[in-house]
Formats: structure tokens, sequence, C-alpha cells
């Protein structure tokens, strides 16, 4: 079974971000960039299926500009076997997105996609579901485990009141949660190994999608700031200034 | 112009997100039709009828919607919606609502708006990105806005006071691609994290699992919901689904209480909308004093008791 891992190229999750002064969008030159932590994840799943022999191939994709190249550089590093770019400079939305990756499985034929939930730049939660829709998959959202039995997965997911665990069918999408695995570390012969592994570019006219944005944002600003407030010294004048000056306890 | 709610329910009562995202329709404007797709879900279609703002509830009662699966549900919803009945598709932004609105989206090939806080016409929407640190407006050009409502932007829809009609619709059919097969609940006495009015949350500095029992007295004595950090949940303090921030839940209460919690930004992105804002840690440096609205720089096993103890 082959797996497709999709990875992006984020702002690192420590970098504190800005908005543009004229509203466009926040800064992202001159500012670190890494791979999605949840597409971290994803690769570390992918990876774990395969010394497991549940997975015989992992191939890692990003669609994105030139420089993703390099975030793919780093799935190879971890350990995928072989990369994807769809290149492109247009601004590209969730439903392009897996809209690309279609094409891609389709082209490559996985079984499994597994998906971070979501990207920390624009916090979507969208493209994995996206992408299992129009494949007419099934979807496991939000894993925190994953086990293939046959022809079928089941997975543990994180839901709002604890766990679920469903048994979906292959093939699906699985989109990953944070404690689905704890990624390996990219070692310095890997780092040399990678530059070696295949890494393929094609345009999304190849694919015959359109990615025209969908959704056009019209301004970014920054978020209503809220003030430090006092501190107190104990617990008493803590407690009479909830009850007198903030009011929320009786 | 009918906007579709679809309702985050367990087939018994609504999910408090549901009358949220009832409310963020009623401000998108016009009629508000609900879908309470569930198996044995007549009571939460009562329910859904009895909120104000409510036209109508479609009640899809079968056992391929009873345990909320999305592959089932979503081509359910696009054959409702699939016709331009609805210039509006929302969901909650709750696990189940992040599950299916996309899938719902992609076969309607429109784009899916995330997690909405507030509506400014329309077509468009301001939502928080980078964990909050920024926020977008979008503008939407699609025929139909598939969109998620993030239940803190907006005040729940009174639970009473409607009266929208039930009409029940037939089931569509069975994909086959999913089965639940069972569920872990957290069993609580306490109010869920996302509606509680007062929410007492511990961090890393707690320790350990068996400190979080410092913090049941406090909560106990404030009627409180629990929470914690990520920093907590990954050191198996507690259990992932007490989760507060970015990629856990997101909470705006009355009062919260963070205790041993230093601020990560992912942190502060799922609680900086509530109204007062406590914070006890033994590091005044803490980022999370700059948020607070009351801080007190101490050692939480001695201030927590203290606390209890004043609040009498």
């Amino acid at each position: 079974m082959k797996v497709m891992v999709p990875v992006k190229r984020v702002v690192d999750y420590n970098v504190k971000v800005r908005v543009k002064s004229d509203g466009t969008g926040v800064e992202t030159a001159n500012v670190k960039m890494s791979m999605n932590p949840f597409d971290e994840i994803g690769i570390e799943e992918a990876l774990r299926l395969k010394e497991a022999g549940a997975a015989t191939e992992v191939i890692a994709v990003s669609c994105g500009t030139a420089a993703c190249q390099e975030t793919l550089r780093t799935a190879l590093a971890l350990g995928a076997d072989r990369a994807i770019l769809v290149e492109t400079d247009a601004e590209l939305q969730p439903l392009a997105v897996a809209k690309l990756i279609r094409a891609l499985v389709e082209k490559e034929q996985p079984r499994l996609a597994i998906v971070g939930k979501q990207a920390i730049d624009d916090d979507c939660n969208q493209t994995g579901q996206m992408l299992s829709a129009l494949l007419g998959w099934s979807q496991a959202t939000f894993a925190s485990k994953v086990k293939v039995e046959g022809d079928k997965l089941v997975v543990t997911r994180e839901v709002d009141g604890g766990l679920e665990t469903v048994s979906i069918s292959l093939p699906a999408v699985v989109t990953t949660d944070l404690r689905l695995n704890e990624p390996r570390y990219v070692t310095l012969p890997n780092i040399m190994k990678a530059k070696k592994k295949p890494l393929e570019v094609l345009k999304p006219d190849a694919l015959g999608v359109d990615v025209t944005p969908r959704l056009i944002t019209l301004k970014v600003s920054d978020p209503p700031t809220r003030k430090a407030g006092v501190k107190v010294p104990d617990a008493k004048t803590l407690v009479e200034k909830l009850k007198n000056e903030a009011k929320v306890i009786s | 112009m009918s906007i579709l709610v679809i309702a985050d329910h367990d087939n018994q009562a609504l999910k408090g997100a549901t009358r949220n995202t009832i409310a963020a329709a009623s401000e998108i404007g016009g009629d508000v039709v609900v879908l309470v797709a569930g198996g044995g879900c007549q009571a939460a279609a009562q329910a859904a009828a009895a909120v104000a703002g409510v036209s109508k509830v479609l009640l899809a009662d079968s056992p391929l919607y009873k345990d909320g699966l999305p592959e089932n549900l979503a081509a359910f919803v696009v054959g409702l919606a699939g016709g331009g009945q609805y210039s509006h598709v929302l969901a909650s932004a709750t696990a189940f609502g992040k599950s299916v609105a996309p899938r719902i989206a992609a076969l309607l090939d429109v784009a899916q708006i995330s997690e909405i806080i507030s509506v400014e016409s329309a077509d468009t929407f301001v939502r928080p990105i980078y964990a909050g640190n920024a926020f977008a407006t979008v503008q939407s050009k699609d025929k139909v806005k598939v969109i998620t409502v993030r239940a803190t932007g907006f005040d729940a829809a009174a639970a009473g006071g409607g009266s929208g009609t039930v009409e029940s619709v037939p089931a569509g059919s069975d994909s086959g691609l999913s089965t639940l097969l069972g569920r872990e609940l957290t069993n609580s006495d306490r109010p869920e994290l996302t509606a509680a009015k007062v929410i007492v949350s511990g961090g890393r500095g707690m320790g350990s699992a068996e400190a979080f029992k410092v913090l049941e007295p406090l909560a106990d004595k404030l009627g409180a919901a629990m929470g914690a950090s990520r920093a907590a949940v990954d050191a198996g303090y507690v259990p992932n689904d007490w989760q507060v921030g970015q990629t856990g839940k997101i909470v705006a209460p009355e009062l919260y209480f963070a205790v041993g919690i230093s601020g990560a930004i992912q942190h502060l992105a799922g609680m900086k909308d509530s109204r007062v804002i406590v914070a006890i840690n033994k590091d005044e440096e803490a980022p999370i004093f700059s948020v607070a609205d009351y801080g007190i720089v101490g050692d939480l096993f001695q201030v927590v008791p203290e606390l209890i103890k004043e609040l009498g």
C-alpha cells in the first residue's frame, strides 16, 4: 500500500506573526518557515506504517512556491521515499489544494492519504476532508491512533467529549491530531541521503486543475489586544476584586 | 434567502454550540432552517424547533445518521442544498461540524469558511488566522456559502421562545464507508468546557496528575469546568479533551483561572476572549500575566488552598 502525505510550508510555530501595516496579510519575509507540525506527524505515521510492513512506499507531496522543495527535502530526510511538488506562485486555498492532491492521488494510486488536521497559518482544517469527499473515500479526522486491519482502518479520534473509535474502509483519508505520535528528528546523514531522493515538479495546468481562489481576503488586521491587569498580593485581595471590581463572583 | 444550519446533537439534546450557530445564521438574515439528522433524534428536533429564530426543522431520522459520521451525512446535505435552496450552510466549529462541513463544500464545489467570529454582511465574514494573532476579513463569491461558526463569537440564541415547525425528510443512501465502534466519553458532573461560565485550568506547573486534585475544590466552589494547557495534556496529567488552545478547545467564559500555565501563544489563542482572566504562577515574567486581569505571583499549592478558603 502506497501512502501519500501532503506537507505545507508555514511560518514556524515559534514565530510571533506580525500583521503588515497595509492590512494585506502577515509579514512572511525573513521569517523562519517550517513544515506544518501536523504534517510532520502525518509523515511520522506513514513511516511507522511502512516500518510495520503495512505500507510499501511513502510519497510526500506539497503545493506552493519553489521554496516548498525545502519542506519536501525535510520530509525525505525524515524518511519519505520520494516527493512531488505542484509548483505555483498563485495563492492556494484548501479546495484548490484538495483538487491538486486528488489529481496526484489519481496519478500515484495510494490507498491512504495522511493529512495534517489543520495548517497553523490559515487554521482552516479543511483539506483532508475535502480531499476525501472529492475522491469519494472514507475519512477519519483528528486521529490519535491508527491501525490497519485488512482492507479497513481502525482509527481512534479525538472528539469534543473524549475519544471515538471508527472503522473505515480503505482507501481512506486520515487527518492527524497532536497525540498520534511524536515525530522523529532529522539526522545529518539522512539530510545528505535526502538530496539524492527523487523530487518531481509539476504545474497545476499539467494536472488540469483550476486553482483560482474562491475567497477574497479584504483585509487582515490585528486582533483587539488585551491589556495586562494588576498583580494582587494575596488570595484575599483577589477574591475581594473578583467580587466588587470585576463582579464575576458573588 | 434561507440558511441551513446543521445541528450538532447527541440525538437527545442539542450541543450548546448549535444555538450559537443559529444566532450567527439569524445575524446573516433570512429563514433559519435547522437540519437534525440522527437516529432516534425526535427530542433533539423538538429542542431545535424551540430555539429562538428557527423557522423550520428538517428531521432526518435514520440509523445512517445516528453516530454523526461524515460520509453519509455530507452526501445527504448536498442532496438537500445542491439545488440552490439555501444561500448558506452553517455548522458549529466542533469536532462534528469541522468533519462534515468541508466535505459538503467540496461536493458543492465551493470554498468553506472556517470558524467565523463575526458577520459583516451576507457574503463577508471575519475569522481568526495564525492562532488568533490576526483577523482576516474574507468575502465569498460562491453561490452557496459553507461556513463553520466559532461559538465564542456569537451569543447563543435562546433555547425557548421559537416556534419552528418540524418536517420529516427521507434519508439518503448508505455509502457503507465507515462505522462507529465505540466512544469513551469523559464522564463529569461539571459543566461542558465550551459552555462553562467559569473555567479552572492547570498547566505544566501543576507537576503531576495528582496535583490537579488541588484545583478540584476550587472548581467545585465556583461551579466551574476544568481545563488544561497542551503541556499538561501532553504530560499525561489530564485527558486530551481538557485542552484549551489553538488546536484544542476555544473558550470564552466569564471567568478563567490559569493556574501554573505560562501562557504560550497556542494556549492564549484558546482563552484570551474570556471576560476576566486570573493567573496564578510562580514566575512573575510568565507571559500569561500580560493578558491576565488579575495575577498572583506565588506557589499555586499555597495560593489555591487560600483562595478556596477565602471563597468560603
